[in-house]
C-alpha cells in the first residue's frame, strides 16, 4: 500500500517537473501563432485559432534580420568549430604522446587556465582584442571561442590516453613523421571524441550572447543571440513577434538535440562540468 | 609497452602545441596579467596615459558599501542554486530506476539547458509579465493580486533565481544521473538481499557513489553564483535591484569608462572564485574531481 503511494507520489512529482519545464515554452508557441488582435484579446493558454498562421515568423525572420544572424552563426561555428577540433587534438596528441622538457609546465598552464572564469577578465580581453584589430568583425568571435577553450583540449587528452601507442609506433618504425602519424592515424582514432567536442562547444557558441554582444555590435554582424535581443527594442511589446523569434532560435537546437540525444548526454557528462 | 616513440627531433611536440599555446597566452594569460596591472591604475580604458594609483581601487571597493553590496544579490542566485541541486538529485534518482517514460522524462528535464539564453530571457519576460502566464496560473488558484515579478526591487531576484534554475537543473541532473548510472549493478542487488530499502540504497550507494559530483557541483554552484550574469542583464540591464557584481564589473568598465577600478572588482571575483576552488582541492581530496 505505501508502496503504491510513493510510486504515485514519484510519478506526480514527474509530471509536475514536465510541466514546469515545458509550460513557458507551450505559452510562447501558442503567442507566435496568433495574430497581433487575436494577442491583444485572448489569454496565454487560449490556443490559436490558426495553427498555421505563420505570419509572425516571417515577420520576425526578415525584419529581424534572422537570415543573415543565421549565416553569421553558421559561420562562426563551422570555422571556430574545425580549429578548436585541430587545435585541441594537436595539443592533446603533444601532450600524451611525446616527452619534453617543458611538458608539466604547459600542462599546468593549461590546467591553471580553466579555472579563470572569463567573464570575470573580459575588461582586459577587450583591449587585447581590440588591439588585433578584430574588433566588429567575426574573428573576434572565432578567436575567443579557439582562444578560451581548455575543455576540448582536456577531452582530447582523456580520450588519447585510452589509446594505445601500438599503432602510432609502428607507423614510426615504417618511417613515417609526426604529422603523417597525427592526420592518418591519431585524427581518425579520435573520432568519437570529436563528436563529443563538437557538440558541446557547438552548443555553447550557438548560445553565447556576451561575447558576440561586447565585440560584434554592429548590426551587421548579429548572430542569432544577440539579433534575438534585439527585438527587444524596436518591437518592444509585439510579443507575438518576439515569441515567433524565440520559436525560430529553438527549432535548430531541439532538431540537433532528438537527432543526436545519446551523443549529447554523453558529451555533457563528460565535458561540461567546466 | 614503456619503449615510448623516439622523437625524430626534439622540436616536435613544441610545433604542434606552438597555436594553442600562443592562443592561450594571447586570450587568457595576457588578459589576466592586464588586468591586475590595469587595476593600480586610473585607467578610462581610452587614453593613452594609465597614472599608477597604487591600491586606491580595491579601497574604493571596500570602503564604498554600494559597489559592495551586490554581492547580497547573489545570496539569491546561491539559496537557488541549493534548491537546484537538491531537486537534480532528487530527479535523478528517480530516474535511475525503472520508471515508464523515462526518456521523456530525461530529455524534458535537460532540454531547457541546452536552450539559447537570450531565447530563455525573452521566455520568462513573457512567463512573468503582468497578467501573463503566471499570473494567469495564480488566478486560477485564487490569488488576486499577485506581485510584480519584474518590477518589484523585493521580488525580481527570486524570480530570476527561479529562471536560473528552470535553466540549470538540467546539467545538474544529467550530471547526475550519468554518476548513478555508473555505480556497479551488483552492488544493488548485493543489496537488495540484505534486506535494504530504496532509502538505505540511496544513502549507503547512490550518495557515496556520486560525491565526488555532488561536491564539484556544489562549488560550481557557488562560483557560479557570484558570477551571476546572463539573465539577469538580458532580463532587465540589471534595473530594479537585480544588478549583479558581474553586470556592476561590466557596467563600470564599458559604461563608466572606469576601467581601473572594474579591473580591480574583476581581480577580487577571480581571487574568490581561486580560493573556493582551492578549498575545493583540500575539502575532496584523492577523488576524481579533475578540473575540466
Amino acid at each position: 500500500m505505501t508502496r503504491r503511494l510513493i510510486g504515485t507520489a514519484r510519478y506526480l512529482s514527474l509530471v509536475a517537473a514536465a510541466v514546469v519545464a515545458i509550460l513557458p515554452l507551450v505559452v510562447i508557441l501558442f503567442a507566435s501563432l496568433k495574430s497581433a488582435d487575436e494577442y491583444a484579446s485572448t489569454g496565454p493558454f487560449e490556443p490559436p485559432a490558426n495553427w498555421f498562421n505563420l505570419d509572425n515568423y516571417a515577420t520576425a525572420f526578415t525584419q529581424g534580420r534572422m537570415l543573415s544572424a543565421f549565416l553569421n552563426t553558421a559561420f562562426i561555428l563551422v570555422v571556430a568549430l574545425t580549429g578548436t577540433v585541430l587545435i585541441g587534438s594537436m595539443a592533446a596528441y603533444a601532450i600524451d604522446r611525446f616527452e619534453f622538457r617543458l611538458k608539466r609546465t604547459i600542462v599546468g598552464l593549461f590546467l591553471l587556465a580553466t579555472l579563470v572564469p572569463s567573464v570575470t577578465t573580459q575588461v582586459a580581453t577587450f583591449q587585447v582584442v581590440n588591439g588585433l584589430g578584430l574588433f566588429n568583425t567575426r574573428w573576434a568571435a572565432i578567436a575567443l571561442f579557439l582562444g578560451t577553450d581548455i575543455v576540448s583540449i582536456y577531452i582530447f587528452w582523456q580520450f588519447l590516453r585510452g589509446i594505445p601507442h601500438e599503432l602510432d609506433e609502428a607507423a614510426a618504425l615504417e618511417g613515417a613523421n609526426a604529422i603523417t602519424i597525427y592526420y592518418r592515424i591519431i585524427l581518425p582514432l579520435l573520432k568519437p571524441a570529436i563528436a563529443t567536442v563538437v557538440i558541446v562547444k557547438g552548443i555553447a557558441i550557438y548560445n553565447e550572447y556576451y561575447v558576440p554582444f561586447l565585440y560584434m555590435p554592429s548590426r551587421d554582424l548579429g548572430v542569432i543571440s544577440t539579433a534575438l535581443f534585439r527585438f527587444k527594442g524596436p518591437m518592444g511589446s509585439q510579443w507575438e513577434i518576439i515569441s515567433a523569434g524565440v520559436i525560430l532560435v529553438i527549432i535548430p537546437t531541439l532538431i540537433a538535440f532528438l537527432a543526436l540525444q545519446r551523443f549529447v548526454y554523453n558529451g555533457f557528462t563528460q565535458g561540461a562540468t567546466k | 609497452m614503456t619503449h615510448r616513440l623516439r622523437l625524430p627531433r626534439s622540436a616536435t611536440p613544441y610545433l604542434f602545441l606552438a597555436v594553442p599555446i600562443a592562443l592561450l597566452g594571447v586570450f587568457t594569460y595576457l588578459p589576466v596579467v592586464d588586468m591586475f596591472w590595469y587595476s593600480v591604475t586610473s585607467w578610462n580604458g581610452i587614453s593613452p596615459t594609465r597614472t599608477y594609483v597604487g591600491l586606491d581601487n580595491y579601497v574604493e571597493i571596500l570602503t564604498r558599501p554600494e559597489l559592495f553590496r551586490v554581492f547580497a544579490v547573489s545570496l539569491y542566485y546561491l539559496g537557488a542554486s541549493f534548491v537546484q541541486l537538491g531537486l537534480a538529485l532528487y530527479f535523478a534518482t528517480v530516474l535511475s530506476f525503472n520508471v515508464r517514460f523515462r526518456n521523456f522524462f530525461k530529455g524534458v528535464l535537460f532540454f531547457p539547458y541546452l536552450i539559447n539564453g537570450v531565447a530563455i530571457a525573452m521566455i520568462f519576460l513573457y512567463f512573468f509579465q503582468p497578467g501573463g502566464t503566471l499570473d494567469t496560473v495564480l488566478g486560477w488558484v485564487g490569488v488576486e493580486r499577485p506581485p510584480h515579478w519584474l518590477g518589484d526591487p523585493d521580488v525580481v531576484n527570486y524570480s530570476l533565481a527561479g529562471t536560473s534554475v528552470w535553466r540549470y537543473l538540467g546539467l545538474n541532473f544529467v550530471l547526475f544521473l550519468g554518476a548513478i548510472q555508473s555505480i556497479p549493478a551488483h552492488l544493488y542487488e548485493a543489496a537488495e538481499l540484505d534486506g535494504a530499502n530504496r532509502w538505505h540504497q540511496f544513502r549507503h550507494i547512490i550518495l557515496p557513489g556520486i560525491r565526488p559530483v555532488v561536491g564539484l557541483s556544489f562549488i560550481l554552484a557557488i562560483s557560479g553564483s557570484l558570477a551571476a550574469f546572463e539573465i539577469p542583464y538580458i532580463m532587465l540591464m540589471g534595473a530594479n535591484g537585480s544588478r549583479t557584481f558581474v553586470i556592476q564589473t561590466v557596467e563600470m568598465a564599458f559604461k563608466f569608462h572606469k576601467v581601473g577600478l572594474a579591473s580591480a572588482m574583476a581581480v577580487v571575483l577571480l581571487v574568490i572564485v581561486l580560493l573556493l576552488t582551492w578549498v575545493q582541492r583540500r575539502v575532496l581530496p584523492d577523488e576524481k574531481v579533475t578540473l575540466s
